[in-house]
């Protein structure tokens, strides 16, 4: 995301260039509706898809590096799983397998240079947001009926507190994809924001003549800290979006 | 969790930022862009057949390898456990009979050692009653020889004083010295 390319007419920085979408695939892609962000997504899926079947590959009982990376990824989020949703959690686990390495490659890939972050854009992230509000629906209608909706007035409350509880429960059970959403497309836009923006200092510092050159160091040294924050960033805001997910399946499949 | 600081570097470069960059709006946010709802569509294609493949093949993979260690490690340790309790069996076994042993060696000796004693003690009950019998042969003979001499006493007395008598005075009638020792003697 720190092409060269949004950097525009050299006095401004155009930090929001990147989260363009242009089409590949020349005429095909236009037709196809298919950007950079979806090829970006197709490469996230199949790097994490290479990683287990490379990694599983030797099937070893006493695993090399990259089978234990595989086998580590797996026993973590099904760990995860199991623990926070419960006996049922085994059977959601590749669902929150998906979503948090979907969230996690599109971190991380969006981090190379010239690549893109499918997660800075609302539409991704709110559609990822919606995918598991409808599965936990379902999920909480599958499990336990329509008794589901009691959930709407927790346990003991007096009766007269109702018309002001069950709005306020709606009002946060509704909320809760527009949070998760949010949380992730405003951290990878934060980010990637800044990383643009102090390379852009950089460019325009350089600009400057032999001073500039020297304090030009210092955008490219903030950039080097951002991007080990980023890095943090990508996998707690993964890892965020997936343990929210098996709360929210946990109350779906509790009784 | 890190909004704080990022949060201050982030307003502090947009303030710097002319406004164009903003002015432009988010490209997020342009729904007319036919890319935009067409990368949501694709994400649903792209994240469904992800999820596919994971649950399908990938994952259930894993889980194969997981679960074939852990049986093997289960049985592994099976076999270690009941070779263990066998050891240990053994060593009980062969500690019962060496303990077995021990004891029966113990009875062995005390058997030979009484029955030593017993002989020793027959023997020498023996050895004693032989004696017994033998003193008591010995006293008879005594008391025999005794009695032998007692008897031949005035006999010899007889002869002595007549042989005296007769080398004093003469011989004399040898019954009536005899009958005098007789006298004498009684």
């Amino acid at each position: 995301m720190t092409g060269e390319a949004s950097v525009a007419a050299g006095s401004t920085i155009d930090a929001l260039g990147q989260f363009e979408l242009h089409p590949v695939l020349g005429h095909l892609g236009e037709a196809l509706r298919f950007s950079q962000s979806p090829l970006f997504m197709l490469i996230a899926a199949a790097i994490v898809l290479v990683f287990l079947y490379v990694g599983m590959r030797p099937a070893a009982v006493v695993p090399g590096r990259l089978q234990a990376a595989a086998e580590i990824s797996y026993d973590f989020v099904h760990d995860l799983a199991v623990s926070t949703i419960g006996e049922n959690g085994a059977t959601f686990f590749p669902f929150v397998f998906a979503i948090f390495f979907f969230i996690l490659a599109g971190n991380y890939l969006g981090l190379l240079p010239f690549s893109f972050t499918y997660t800075s854009h609302i539409a991704v992230t709110f559609g990822l947001a919606i995918m598991v509000f409808v599965i936990s629906i379902l999920a909480s209608i599958r499990f336990q009926g329509v008794g589901f909706l009691k959930h709407f007035l927790p346990a003991g409350t007096p009766v007269w507190l109702a018309p002001l509880l069950v709005p306020i429960e709606l009002i946060s059970f509704l909320s809760r994809p527009v949070s998760l959403s949010i949380r992730l497309f405003a951290n990878m836009v934060a980010g990637h924001v800044l990383l643009e923006v102090f390379a852009g200092f950089t460019i325009m510092l350089a600009g400057l003549g032999a001073f500039g050159h020297i304090l030009a160091i210092a955008p490219i040294a903030i950039n080097v800290a951002l991007t080990a924050l980023e890095l943090l960033v990508g996998v707690l805001q993964a890892y965020v979006f997936a343990i929210l997910t098996c709360i929210y399946l946990r109350e779906a499949v509790a009784h | 969790m890190y909004r704080t600081p990022r949060l201050f570097l982030f307003a502090a470069p947009l303030a710097a930022v002319p406004g164009r960059a903003v002015a432009a709006g988010m490209p997020q946010l342009n729904f007319h862009d036919p890319l935009l709802i067409g990368q949501v569509v694709w994400g649903a294609v792209i994240f469904g057949g992800f999820y596919l493949a994971l649950s399908r093949f990938a994952l259930p993979r894993v889980e194969r390898v997981l679960t074939d260690r852990r049986t093997r490690i289960q049985s592994d340790l099976d076999v270690a456990r009941k070779a263990k309790a066998e050891a240990d069996r053994a060593s009980a076994e062969l500690l019962s009979a060496r303990h077995e042993a021990a004891e029966q060696a113990r009875a062995h000796v005390e058997r030979i050692q009484s029955e030593a004693r017993a002989s020793a003690d027959a023997h020498a009950a023996e050895t004693a009653k032989r004696l017994e019998t033998e003193i008591a042969n010995a006293e008879t003979r005594i008391t025999q020889s005794r009695e032998q001499a007692l008897s031949s006493l005035p006999e010899i007395a007889t002869s002595t004083t007549q042989d005296l008598v007769a080398r004093l005075i003469g011989p004399q009638d040898e019954q009536a010295v005899a009958s005098a020792v007789k006298r004498v003697s009684a």
